[in-house]
C-alpha cells in the first residue's frame, strides 16, 4: 500500500475515532452534556489523537529506519570480493542493483524468466522499460536486487500492518477509557501545547542544522586543505574536478573573494547610505502626509522586487550603458575610444545593489527617526534653530545608535547578496582596487562551486560550504552586534 | 516704552539695521538640506521607475510570437515514401517533418528546394519546433498525410525579432542572423498577411528549450505553484503555532530567549546559506531527490518560517487584553481563549504577512541553485518530487543565454512573475484595508 493511502486510511480512523469519542461520551451521561467534565468534541478528539498520532509517528520512523536497515543487509550479502573494493565502489554497485531491483518490478515475470539468466538481455530489457542501468550486471548483483525487492514488499507490508494496528489500538484505548468524569480537555490541550513547543523549536532546529550542516562539510574540506591556506591563502584557483579526476589540487585563498564581498559592499553602501538616509530624513520630518503616503510605498516596492530582477537589469542596462558612457567619455578626453568601465563591475554589481539597499536603509532609519521624542525637535525649534538644524544637530544625534545599528543589518545584507553579484561582478578572483574592473565575491563562488555535476566529496566542492559558515559568521555577527546596539538605544526614551 | 528706548535706539544708531545673525546662509543651508532630501527621494524613485520600464519596454513583446499561416502538403512522399506507417509505428515519429514545413514555405514564396542556399535559407525561417508540432499533427491523425492543411507555424526566433525590429537591418547582411532574401521574404509574407504576430500563450505553458521561439515559463510555473503549495502548508501551521506559544504561553526564561534571538538571526541569514542546509540536510543526508520542488518547498519554508513569525507575533500581540480578559473570565481555558477568540482577531494581520513572506519565497532564487533546480527540465512535473525549475530560476537560466530573443523571453518572465507579486501583494494589502480592526 503506498504511503498516501496509509495516511488516508489512519486519517479516516481518526475521524471515526472522534465522531465514535463524542457519541460515546454523550450516550454515557444519557445526552446531558452538563455532566460531563469537557464538551463532547474534546472525547472525540482524545480518541482521534490517540488513533493518528502514535500511527504516524511508527509511519515516519519505520519509512526512514526500514532503508538503511535493508541496505545494510543487502550490503552484507555482497561476494567477498565486492566487499573488499572501496566504499565508493560498493555504493555504485548498490545504487546498480537498487535499479535493476526498480527496473524489474516494471517486468512481467514471465520477462523475469526470460532474461533473468542473461546480463545483457536484462539491461536491454529494462532499457526498454525506462530504466537505463550504467553497466552491464553481474549476477549476484541480479540476485541481491531480487532480495532487495522481496524486502522491501515484506518491509511495506509489515509497515501497513503495524501502523494500521496501532491506529486502531490506540483508537480503542483511549475510547475505553472515557467517562463522564474523565479530563479529556486537559488531555488534549496538554497535547496541543506540546506541539506548538515543537513547532516553535523548529527555528532552533533550523539554526542546529546550519551550523552542524556547515561545519561537518567545512570540517571535511579542512581535511583536504589546510584552515589557514582558506583563510590566509591569497590565490583562488579551484581547478575544475570533474567527477573521478582527483589529485588536481587547487588553491583555495579566501582572501580574494573577502576582498571583492567587502569592495562592492562598500560601493553599494556608498550609494545606499546618503540616498536612504536623505529620503528618510526627508519622509519623515519635511514631507507633507499625501507625499509620503505616495513616497514610502514607491521606496517600499523597491524591496520587493526580487534580486534576480535586479540582476538582469545590472546585467542587460546598467552594465552596458556605463561602458558606453565609459567609452564615450574616453573618446572626447583622449580621443581614444575604448571603455574603461567593464561590463560586469564592482561598480555596476554595487551601484544596482545599492538601489536595492535604498529602502532597507530608509525604512529603517525612518522608523528610528520618528521615535526621536517631539520635546527635543520642539526645545531646538524654539531657541531658534532652523529645521536643518534641529535635524542636523539634534536629531540625528540622538537616533544616531539607532541608524548605524540600521547599518549595519544593510550591511549585512549586502554581504549576502547573491543573485545581483552572480550576474553583475563577474566571476574573475582578484585582488586589485579598480572599481572599473570586475571582482568576484564569497556567494558567487558557492554559487559556481555547487552548479553543475562535481563530485560531492571533492574539496571543489566542499569549500562552498567553508565559504557558507563564514558568511554565516560575518553575517550573525554583523546583526548581533546590530540589534545589541538598537536594544541599548531603545531603552533610552522608553 | 518709547521713552524708554528711544535714547537707547538713539545710542546705538552707528549700527543700523539688525545684527548679521547669518540668517540668509542659514535659510539658504536649510533650503539645500532640503533639496538634497527631494533628490535622494525622487533619485530612488526615478530609478525604480527605469528598472520597471527597462523590463516592461524589453519584455512586452515576449507576449506576441510571429506565426506563419500557410496551407502545408502533408507529401506522403516526405513523410512515408515507402509506405511502412501500418508496420513500423516509428516510421511516423522519425519522419523528416522540418522538409514538410520547408517545403511548404518554399512553395508559397515561390524559392527553389532544389538550390541549396535558398532552401536553407527558407528553412532558417521556421523554429525547429514545427518538427514537434507536425509530428504531432500526423500521429494524432494519419489520414492527414497526403492532404493539405493550413497550419499555423511558429517562425524562428531570428525572424521573429526581425519582424519585431529588434534587429538592426543597417547592420551588413553578414553581421546579422537574417539575411536579406529572409528580410524580403518576411515583409512579402507580412504584406500578404500570412505572416503576422500573434498573442503568444506558448511562453505560459511551454517547457524549457533551447530554441527561444519555443521555450516558454510552464514547467517553471507548475514547480513555483508547487513550491508555493508546501510552504504554505507547512511554514503557516509552523509559524502560527510557533508564535502562539512564544507570545501567550513561554514562560520567560532561558530557552525562550534562545528561541526569540534564533528567530530574529534566521531572518537574518542570507538566503543562499539556506540552499546549503537543504543540499547538505535534504539532498544529501535524507536523499530526497535533487532539483525537486519538494526540497525547493522545505528550504524555502525555512526561510519563511521567521517573517511569517515576526507578523504573527506581532498581530498577536495587537488583541487587547480585554478580550483574553473576558474570555477566561466567561470559564473558557487559557487554549480556549486564544483558539476561539485571539486567533481569529490576529487572523488577517497573519494571513498578510503570509503573502507577504510568500511574496519573498516566490522571488528567491539563489537557494534553489545551490539544490539543483538549474535543470533543463521540458516535460511537466506531475509529483513535487519530480525535478522541476522555478520562475526565478528561469529567469536566471534565460538571462545566461547568450541570443537577443532570450533577453526579450527573460523580461517577458520577469513581467509575469512581477505580476504575480503585485497580485499577492494587492491582495495583502486588501485583506488588511477590509479586516484589521483597530483598538
Amino acid at each position: 500500500m503506498s504511503t498516501s493511502l496509509i495516511l488516508l486510511i489512519v486519517a479516516i480512523i481518526g475521524i471515526a475515532g472522534y465522531v465514535a469519542g463524542g457519541r460515546h461520551a454523550m450516550a454515557l451521561v444519557g445526552g446531558l452534556s452538563s455532566k460531563l467534565h469537557s464538551r463532547p468534541g474534546y472525547y472525540g478528539s482524545f480518541v482521534a489523537v490517540w488513533a493518528v498520532v502514535p500511527a504516524v509517528l511508527i509511519l515516519f520512523m519505520w519509512l526512514v529506519a526500514s532503508p538503511f536497515y535493508i541496505s545494510s543487509s543487502v550490503r552484507s550479502a555482497f561476494p567477498d570480493d565486492v566487499k573488499a573494493q572501496s566504499q565508493a565502489e560498493q555504493g555504485l554497485a548498490y545504487g546498480m542493483i537498487s535499479s535493476i531491483a526498480r527496473g524489474m518490478n516494471a517486468l512481467t515475470n514471465e520477462e523475469i524468466e526470460r532474461v533473468g539468466a542473461n546480463p545483457v538481455d536484462l539491461r536491454a530489457a529494462l532499457g526498454a522499460k525506462g530504466v537505463p542501468l550504467a553497466g552491464d550486471p553481474k549476477p549476484y548483483m541480479v540476485k541481491a536486487a531480487g532480495d532487495l525487492n522481496i524486502m522491501t514488499d515484506i518491509s511495506r507490508i509489515t509497515m501497513t500492518i503495524v501502523v494500521l494496528v496501532a491506529a486502531v489500538a490506540g483508537g480503542l484505548l483511549a475510547y475505553r477509557q472515557i467517562e463522564p468524569r474523565f479530563r479529556a480537555r486537559n488531555r488534549v490541550e496538554k497535547v496541543i501545547l506540546v506541539s506548538l513547543v515543537v513547532a516553535s523549536s523548529i527555528a532552533i532546529l533550523t539554526t542546529v542544522g546550519i551550523v552542524l550542516s556547515m561545519l561537518t562539510e567545512a570540517t571535511h574540506f579542512f581535511t583536504h586543505v589546510p584552515a589557514w591556506e582558506f583563510f590566509f591563502g591569497t590565490v583562488w584557483d579551484p581547478r575544475f574536478a570533474a567527477a573521478g579526476s582527483g589529485g588536481s589540487e587547487g588553491q583555495f585563498g579566501l582572501i580574494p573573494l573577502l576582498l571583492g564581498t567587502l569592495y562592492i559592499g562598500f560601493v553599494a553602501m556608498l550609494f545606499a547610505v546618503p540616498i536612504g538616509l536623505f529620503s528618510a530624513i526627508y519622509m519623515a520630518e519635511y514631507a507633507s502626509p499625501k507625499v509620503r503616503s505616495i513616497a514610502k510605498p514607491l521606496l517600499e516596492v523597491l524591496a520587493g522586487i526580487p534580486t534576480i530582477v535586479y540582476g538582469f537589469f545590472a546585467l542587460t542596462t546598467v552594465g552596458p550603458f556605463l561602458r558606453d558612457l565609459s567609452l564615450q567619455l574616453n573618446g572626447l578626453v583622449t580621443g581614444d575610444y575604448s571603455n574603461f568601465i567593464q561590463a560586469q563591475s564592482v561598480l555596476t554589481a554595487g551601484f544596482v545593489m545599492g538601489i536595492m539597499l535604498i529602502p532597507y536603509v530608509s525604512s529603517l532609519s525612518d522608523d528610528i527617526i520618528t521615535a526621536v521624542p517631539r520635546a527635543l525637535r520642539d526645545g531646538s525649534l524654539g531657541l531658534g534653530a532652523t529645521r536643518s538644524e534641529t535635524i542636523k544637530k539634534v536629531v540625528l544625534p540622538a537616533a544616531l545608535p539607532g541608524i548605524v545599528g540600521a547599518l549595519l543589518m544593510t550591511a549585512s545584507r549586502a554581504v549576502g547578496e547573491t543573485m545581483i553579484v552572480v550576474l553583475a561582478a563577474g566571476v574573475a578572483a582578484r585582488m586589485q582596487l579598480n572599481p572599473f574592473e570586475p571582482m568576484t565575491t564569497v556567494t558567487v563562488k558557492i554559487v559556481n562551486q555547487l552548479t553543475g555535476d562535481l563530485e560531492f566529496t571533492s574539496p571543489q566542492t566542499l569549500v562552498a560550504f567553508a565559504l557558507g559558515i563564514t558568511l554565516f559568521v560575518i553575517t550573525l555577527c554583523l546583526n548581533i552586534y546590530a540589534l545589541y546596539i538598537v536594544r541599548k538605544y531603545r531603552e533610552q526614551y522608553e | 516704552m518709547t521713552d524708554l528706548t528711544s535714547p537707547i535706539a538713539g545710542i546705538s544708531k552707528p549700527k543700523a539695521g539688525r545684527r548679521d545673525i547669518g540668517i540668509k546662509g542659514r535659510y539658504a543651508a536649510e533650503r539645500r538640506f532640503r533639496a538634497y532630501g527631494i533628490a535622494a527621494l525622487s533619485f530612488g524613485i526615478i530609478f525604480l521607475m527605469m528598472l520597471l520600464w527597462s523590463v516592461f519596454s524589453k519584455g512586452y513583446t515576449a507576449f506576441q510570437q510571429t506565426m506563419i499561416t500557410i496551407p502545408v502538403e502533408f507529401s506522403q512522399q516526405v513523410i512515408d515514401p515507402q509506405n511502412e506507417r501500418n508496420t513500423n509505428p516509428q516510421k511516423l515519429m522519425t519522419a523528416n517533418y522540418p522538409i514538410v514545413a520547408r517545403n511548404a514555405l518554399a512553395k508559397v514564396l515561390g524559392a527553389d528546394v532544389n538550390d541549396r542556399v535558398a532552401a536553407r535559407s527558407v528553412g532558417q525561417m521556421l523554429s525547429d519546433g514545427v518538427r514537434a508540432q507536425l509530428r504531432d499533427m500526423v500521429v494524432a491523425n494519419p489520414a492527414l498525410i497526403g492532404t493539405t492543411q493550413t497550419v499555423s507555424l511558429l517562425a524562428s526566433g531570428d525572424i521573429d525579432s526581425a519582424f519585431k525590429g529588434q534587429i538592426d537591418l543597417k547592420v551588413s547582411q553578414e553581421n546579422r542572423k537574417v539575411n536579406d532574401q529572409q528580410v524580403k521574404w518576411m515583409n512579402q509574407m507580412a504584406e500578404a498577411g500570412t505572416l503576422g504576430k500573434h498573442f503568444n500563450g506558448g511562453i505560459f505553458v511551454n517547457g524549457a528549450s533551447s530554441r527561444p521561439e519555443a521555450a516558454g515559463v510552464g514547467v517553471a510555473l507548475i514547480g513555483s505553484f508547487y513550491m508555493m503549495l508546501i510552504v504554505l502548508a507547512l511554514a503557516l501551521p509552523i509559524g502560527v503555532a510557533a508564535s502562539i506559544y512564544l507570545e501567550e504561553f513561554a514562560p520567560k526564561n532561558k530557552f525562550t530567549d534562545l528561541i526569540e534571538v534564533n528567530i530574529n538571526n534566521l531572518a537574518a541569514v542570507p538566503s543562499i546559506v539556506y540552499g546549503l542546509l537543504g543540499l547538505a540536510v535534504f539532498v544529501n543526508f535524507m536523499g530526497l531527490p535533487r532539483s525537486a520542488s519538494m526540497v525547493g518547498g522545505f528550504v524555502l519554508t525555512l526561510m519563511t518560517l521567521p517573517t511569517i513569525i515576526i507578523a504573527t507575533r506581532a498581530a498577536l500581540k495587537a488583541v487587547p487584553p480585554s478580550i483574553r480578559a473576558a474570555a477566561l473570565g466567561l470559564g473558557a481555558s487559557k487554549m480556549q481563549t486564544i483558539f476561539h477568540h485571539v486567533l481569529p482577531l490576529a487572523m488577517p494581520g497573519i494571513l498578510t504577512g503570509t503573502i507577504i513572506g510568500l511574496a519573498h519565497a516566490l522571488g528567491e532564487t539563489a537557494p534553489l541553485l545551490l539544490i539543483g533546480m538549474v535543470a533543463f527540465v521540458a516535460n511537466y512535473p506531475t509529483t513535487p518530487l519530480d525535478p522541476s525549475t522555478a520562475l526565478p530560476v528561469q529567469i536566471y537560466m534565460w538571462a545566461n543565454e547568450a541570443e537577443r530573443a532570450f533577453v526579450e523571453r527573460t523580461s517577458g518572465a520577469i513581467i509575469i512573475l512581477l505580476l504575480f507579486l503585485i497580485l499577492m501583494n494587492v491582495g495583502a494589502i486588501l485583506l488588511r484595508r477590509r479586516f484589521e480592526r483597530r483598538w
